[in-house]
This record gives C-alpha cells, sequence and structure tokens, in this order.
C-alpha cells in the first residue's frame, strides 16, 4: 500500500511539486489540448453539427487546397502580416524612441499613445468605417469633396480596402508596443550612453551600434508577437464590412474569418476545422522562424 | 410528493409559484425556443397567456437568446437532448434539422396536409416533406417600396411608381449631386448585402421572363437571357441611370431613414424601425411590376416545429401549442404586436389588413410571393454579391459574371443536395 507518511522528503516534495503541477497541466490538457486534438480529429469529418460526424478523410483538405478563395484568403493573411508588422514596429520605435527625450508632459503623451489600445477594437472598427464612406457621410471624402478633389473608394474597391482596414488595425496596437519599446529603451544602461558621448560617436552609430542591438529581446518578442496578431485579424475586418464579410470580392478576408463564416453562417464544421489546422500550422511556423531568425547567437 | 416538487421548482423558475398552485395536479410542462427580439417576446407572451388560459394543464416555458448566439444555441443543444419542446426555426433551416432527425412532423390528424394548403399562403408548401408538414409559420415577411412622402412631393409625384420604368425615370428626378457631382441624395437605395439579392432573385429574373431556379431549387437556371437583362438592369440603376450608389451611407435601410433616398425596397420586419423614425414621412407600395407586367415578390418566414425530444404527453401539449400559435387569433396578435403578416389569408386579406396602408402592400405581394429554398443562404447571398461587385468594381461583363455566379451557386447546391 501507497503511504504518504513512509516517504522520504524527498520523495514528499516529488509528490507536492506534481500536486502544484497538476494544475496547469489538467487545465492545459483540459481547455488547450483536448480541444486541439478534437479540432484535429473534426478536419477529417464532415458535420453540420447537427447531425452524426461522417469520416471524409482528406476530402476537406483537398477541397482546401483546390479552393480559388482559400489561396486568396492566404494571400491577404501574408499581406496583413507583411505590411503590418514591419509598418507598426517602425512607427511605434520611432514614437517611442523620441517619446523618451520628451519631459514636456510626457505622461500625458503617453497616455494618448495608449489610449487606442485600451478602446473597444469594435467601436473602433465602425467609427473608422464611417470615416472611410463616399459623400455625403465620410469624413475622409467630405473634406476631398469640399476642396474640389475626386472622392477616393476607400472600402468598396479590391485594392484599397485591404490597407484602409489595416491602417486602424496598426495604430491600435501602437499603443502596446510603444510601452514595450519604453521598458526595453529605459532598461538599457546608461553607462553605455555615457561611454559613447566620451569617445564622440554620433547619434546614429549609437542607435545602431548600441541601442537596437541592446534592444534585440525586446524586437523579437514584439515581433513574434504582433506577426501573431495580424495571422489572426478578425475584429478589424469583421466590423469595418459586416455587410459583405471580407468583401469586396474577398479582397480583405483573412483566414480566421473565413473559418468563422465556414463554421457559424455555413455550419461546415469540418471544412473549418481543417482550415483552423492550417492557420495553426502557418502560425507555428511562422513563430518558430522567427525564434530562430531573430535568437542571440 | 415529487411530480408537486417539480411543479413548484419550475413555477418558481419562472416566478409563477402562486398562481400554478391550485392547478397543480395534472400539468405538464413544455419549453418553447425563440431569439429575443422584444416585440416576438411580447407577442409570444401573450399568446401563452391566452394558451395557458385555455389549457390550464399545460404549463410553457420561453426561453429565448440573443439572435448571434441563436442558431448555434439551437444547434448545440437540440442533438444533446438539452433543447426545447416546440422551436423557432428559419426556413431556410429545416432541411438540415430534418435530415439529423431532430424535429417531428407535425401529426396529419390535428394538420392534414390539404387544409394547410387551402388554408396558408402558398409559400409555405415549402415546409412539406414525404406528405407532411415539418413546421408552420405564424407570421410571414415580404418585400415592398419603401418611398419618403416628402421627396415625393418635393418632386411632384402623387403615387408611387407602378412600373420598374416609371421607378427610375422617378429616381432620375429625384437624385441629387454636388457641385463635383457627387451624388447626395439617392433616387432608390441599391446594395446587394441587403435584400436586393431576394430582390433580383425572386422578382427581376422572373419579371425579366425567367425563372431562377428548377427542380425544387436545386439546379440554378438564371444564367439566361432573362437573367442577363435583370442583372442589366440592376448594375444599370448605378452606371446608366445613375440613379444610385451602391453602399450609399455604408447601409440602404440607413440613407432612407436619414431621408436621403427617395426609395428604398425592403422587408416588412423594417417597419418597426421606420414608425420610430421621427420627421420622417413614408409610404409603402408594392414592389414595381415588369416589363410585362409581371409582379412577383420574396417571401420569408420564421416557423415553429416540434423537437424530437418532445414525447408522451409533452408532445401532446406541444400538438396542442403548435395548433394555437398557427391558429387565427394567434396570427391577429402577431400582426399587431410584432407587425408581421399572418400566414393565412383568412387573416391577411381581410379587409382591414390588406387595404392597411402600411401593411396592405407587403400582404397583397404575398399571394405572388416566392419562398427561395436556400442551402446555405449567407453563401448563396455571397454569389449574388460578387456578381455584382465583379461587374461594378472589376468591369467584368454581366454575362461572364452571371455565368461565374451561377456555376458557382450551382456547386454549393450540388454540394448541400450530394449531386
Amino acid at each position: 500500500m501507497f503511504s504518504y507518511s513512509r516517504l522520504t522528503i524527498r520523495q514528499k516534495h516529488i509528490v507536492w511539486a506534481w500536486i502544484f503541477l497538476a494544475v496547469p497541466t489538467v487545465f492545459y490538457v483540459v481547455i488547450r489540448f483536448y480541444p486541439t486534438g478534437q479540432a484535429i480529429a473534426l478536419s477529417f469529418m464532415e458535420w453540420n453539427l447537427l447531425g452524426t460526424k461522417t469520416w471524409a478523410g482528406l476530402d476537406n483538405y483537398a477541397k482546401l487546397f483546390s479552393d480559388p478563395v482559400f489561396w486568396q484568403v492566404f494571400r491577404n493573411t501574408f499581406v496583413y502580416l507583411i505590411l503590418g508588422t514591419p509598418i507598426s514596429l517602425v512607427v511605434s520605435f520611432v514614437i517611442a524612441y523620441h517619446l523618451d527625450r520628451v519631459r514636456f508632459m510626457h505622461g500625458f503623451l503617453r497616455m494618448l499613445y495608449f489610449l487606442p489600445f485600451m478602446t473597444s477594437a469594435v467601436a473602433m472598427a465602425w467609427v473608422w468605417r464611417w470615416f472611410y464612406q463616399p459623400v455625403p457621410i465620410g469624413l475622409f471624402n467630405n473634406a476631398l469633396a469640399s476642396v474640389g478633389l475626386p472622392q477616393i473608394a476607400f472600402l468598396n474597391s479590391t485594392t484599397n480596402a485591404l490597407p484602409a482596414i489595416l491602417a486602424p488595425a496598426v495604430w491600435a496596437g501602437l499603443g502596446f508596443q510603444i510601452i514595450i519599446f519604453m521598458a526595453g529603451l529605459r532598461a538599457i544602461p546608461t553607462s553605455y550612453y555615457e561611454a559613447a558621448r566620451i569617445d564622440g560617436v554620433g547619434p546614429w552609430t549609437v542607435l545602431w551600434e548600441i541601442t537596437l542591438p541592446l534592444l534585440r529581446p525586446t524586437i523579437v518578442f514584439l515581433v513574434v508577437f504582433s506577426s501573431i496578431g495580424f495571422l489572426r485579424i478578425f475584429d478589424h475586418v469583421f466590423n469595418m464590412t459586416t455587410n459583405n464579410p471580407g468583401g469586396p470580392l474577398n479582397s480583405t478576408k483573412p483566414l480566421v474569418l473565413m473559418i468563422y463564416q465556414t463554421a457559424f453562417s455555413s455550419f461546415d464544421m469540418g471544412y473549418a476545422a481543417a482550415q483552423t489546422v492550417v492557420l495553426f500550422t502557418i502560425l507555428l511556423i511562422v513563430s518558430l522562424l522567427q525564434l530562430r531568425l531573430l535568437r542571440d547567437r | 410528493m415529487t411530480r408537486t416538487f417539480t411543479t413548484w421548482a419550475a413555477g418558481a423558475a419562472t416566478g409563477l409559484a402562486g398562481l400554478l398552485a391550485g392547478t397543480a395536479a395534472n400539468a405538464v410542462e413544455i419549453e418553447y425556443w425563440q431569439y429575443f427580439f422584444d416585440a416576438r417576446v411580447q407577442a409570444m407572451e401573450q399568446l401563452i397567456d391566452n394558451f395557458e388560459a385555455a389549457n390550464p394543464d399545460i404549463t410553457v416555458t420561453m426561453t429565448h437568446f440573443p439572435y448571434a448566439d441563436y442558431r448555434t444555441k439551437v444547434a448545440a443543444a437540440i442533438p444533446a437532448g438539452e433543447g426545447p419542446d416546440v422551436v423557432q426555426l428559419f426556413y431556410g433551416w429545416l432541411n438540415d434539422y430534418v435530415e439529423a432527425d431532430l424535429i417531428q412532423p407535425l401529426p396529419t390528424d390535428t394538420f392534414p396536409p390539404e387544409r394547410i394548403e387551402a388554408e396558408f399562403f402558398p409559400m409555405v408548401q415549402a415546409m412539406k416533406m414525404d406528405g407532411a408538414y415539418m413546421a408552420l409559420p405564424t407570421a410571414v415577411r415580404s418585400l415592398a417600396l419603401f418611398y419618403n412622402e416628402r421627396l415625393f412631393e418635393e418632386a411632384g409625384f402623387t403615387a408611387p411608381p407602378a412600373t420598374l420604368d416609371e421607378m427610375v425615370e422617378m429616381g432620375k428626378a429625384m437624385t441629387k449631386r454636388d457641385g463635383a457631382g457627387n451624388i447626395t441624395q439617392v433616387g432608390l437605395t441599391t446594395g446587394m448585402t441587403g435584400q436586393d439579392h431576394h430582390w433580383w432573385r425572386e422578382v427581376l429574373v422572373r419579371q425579366f421572363g425567367g425563372e431562377p431556379y428548377l427542380d425544387n431549387y436545386q439546379t440554378v437556371n438564371y444564367n439566361t437571357e432573362a437573367g442577363l437583362k435583370a442583372l442589366e438592369f440592376y448594375t444599370g440603376l448605378e452606371s446608366d441611370a445613375q440613379i444610385t450608389v451602391s453602399g450609399f451611407m455604408d447601409e440602404a435601410q440607413a440613407a432612407f431613414k436619414a431621408g436621403r433616398a427617395a426609395m428604398h425596397i425592403d422587408g416588412s420586419f423594417r417597419i418597426g424601425a421606420l414608425q420610430d423614425t421621427r420627421g420622417l414621412e413614408w409610404g409603402v407600395a408594392e414592389l414595381p411590376a415588369g416589363p410585362d407586367g409581371t409582379r412577383s415578390n420574396y417571401a420569408s418566414y420564421w416557423v415553429n416545429a416540434i423537437t424530437s425530444s418532445a414525447t408522451g404527453e409533452e408532445y401532446d401539449a406541444a400538438v396542442k401549442f403548435m395548433d394555437y400559435v398557427t391558429s387565427d387569433e394567434a396570427m391577429q396578435i402577431w400582426l399587431e404586436v410584432v407587425g408581421e403578416l399572418p400566414a393565412r389569408p383568412s387573416v391577411g386579406m381581410t379587409e382591414a389588413n390588406a387595404n392597411d396602408p402600411v401593411y396592405g402592400p407587403f400582404i397583397r405581394g404575398l399571394d405572388y410571393a416566392h419562398a427561395t429554398i436556400f442551402a446555405d443562404e449567407s453563401a448563396q447571398r455571397q454569389v449574388l454579391v460578387d456578381m455584382v461587385s465583379r461587374v461594378e468594381l472589376q468591369g467584368q461583363s454581366p454575362a461572364e459574371s452571371l455565368a461565374q455566379a451561377a456555376a458557382e451557386e450551382q456547386r454549393i447546391l450540388g454540394g448541400y443536395y450530394g449531386n
């Protein structure tokens, strides 16, 4: 018989360690790993949420890879990533770098930059959606029309719609990135800068040789974090195009929106699960690649 | 003992414990689900009160959910056996529920098919499968032309347009532009994302001489000359007649509400929202007739059905409840409280209802309305949205775009019906 009192102290430590570890382990297994496994299994089945699940083999995947909409959506998702991540990082770094030097109303300015991050993405998306409308209600087009310039079709265009949706998404994320960058900047010991000043090094060299290399962990974190964010973009797109989700002509549809529609308006759960597995794989590959590329050598 | 306790618990849960104590002896409780919309809930409460007064041994508990979650909740609950005995479903979802054996056919002794066919508007026949009706509506919806009376008066019009041509001509007179030529007031709102895809599919295609689908809506049939004419007419509203801009003021109904649109095609469910708009004077007319005088309309409805979880005495109670909610009395209450149209001509076509200035045009439209049987309404809507977008945004020819749309929609139907 197993008896707790007969264990050595070391063994007791191990038992307690496992008891504490069990809490997150059970949580992750039940809340994360089990549904993930279920989703992967479901991706090989056909199910409309009502009837019975039937085995479909690789049908869902075959359908996905031969679906032109999927490839369009795939491209869109990467456009969000490839435009969104560098732009938001460069802009937030420039702001953080300068904000770090500003003493005048520093706290207030920082709050202003952080505010959009705390605003509900849904409310923000709707306000921008109205900004983008044609005359007579759109702010931007009314301004253009009042000075006699032709209107710009922001959302009702297959080429302009994606950047128009990306802009507020980038803006919304800036606050968070600025705060992280500023924390990173503050963490760099001032002695390096003092040494550089004594040696008479120019500001660009200081930036390239001291600031950026020492910010590397911060940059790695933000690149991975914001990439995952842009690969999963949904709220902004969905709320700015609710009438024609991901439109016009799928030009703004990201993968997550496609999954949502397949699952909750077409009720094709197996197909949606297959799309989810593909998204999961993409996220995994992109994150691993970035971690490897940006790791300290 | 147990039964008294159950009844007590149920009564307490609905806050009616005191009222029920007297009638607790043989009570059956059935559960009813619908989505939350204030007027619908109020109307149903009234119906339940009347029903319970007439059937003191039956208690009906209503549960409602926000519309956004409704479909998923119902779909998850019924197969799990947690669901209601009587449920409200959109008619377009019915196929999936029938196929999964989640709803029971209505008993033919209480609901004989011949009687239903004689007593209900014809589009309800879409609910008949294998000789029995699976579900029945209390109320139906159809389309009509809303018009802004002030703008009509300003332009000197005294009556709404009777034909499509008249509508276009009148629309031209009521379209306004700013100095740069940007439209600031439209003659007619358009937007396939609203009700226009129904208008195009069931009304315009038929008015230009076509038949949008064959084989009980399993085969797409609009890639024809009639379909092309209908599409050219529709896209021409913006490109040739220039009486509209798609996406004007974000949403067609918003433009009409704001008084920036002279005419607007929408469903009867819009009436409530417009009645609450201050300063807007509006009228309703039947949809304009086609070039050869053809009239058509699109109708849709929510049905009530008995789920597979109702058995024994609950099933009998559910049948009684179904019989009441599809009765003339229930339909009149529903019309007065919710503003949805009665599903029976005996209620709809009464002198008072059919000539009502607001409901009349919708009710008269029911006589020649068609209810599309959708396999996947949002996907099929998207096909038509994209068809128009390709013409408007990418300059594709209407003929090519139409052919592509027909092929895409056929693929959806083929995938669903498995052929």
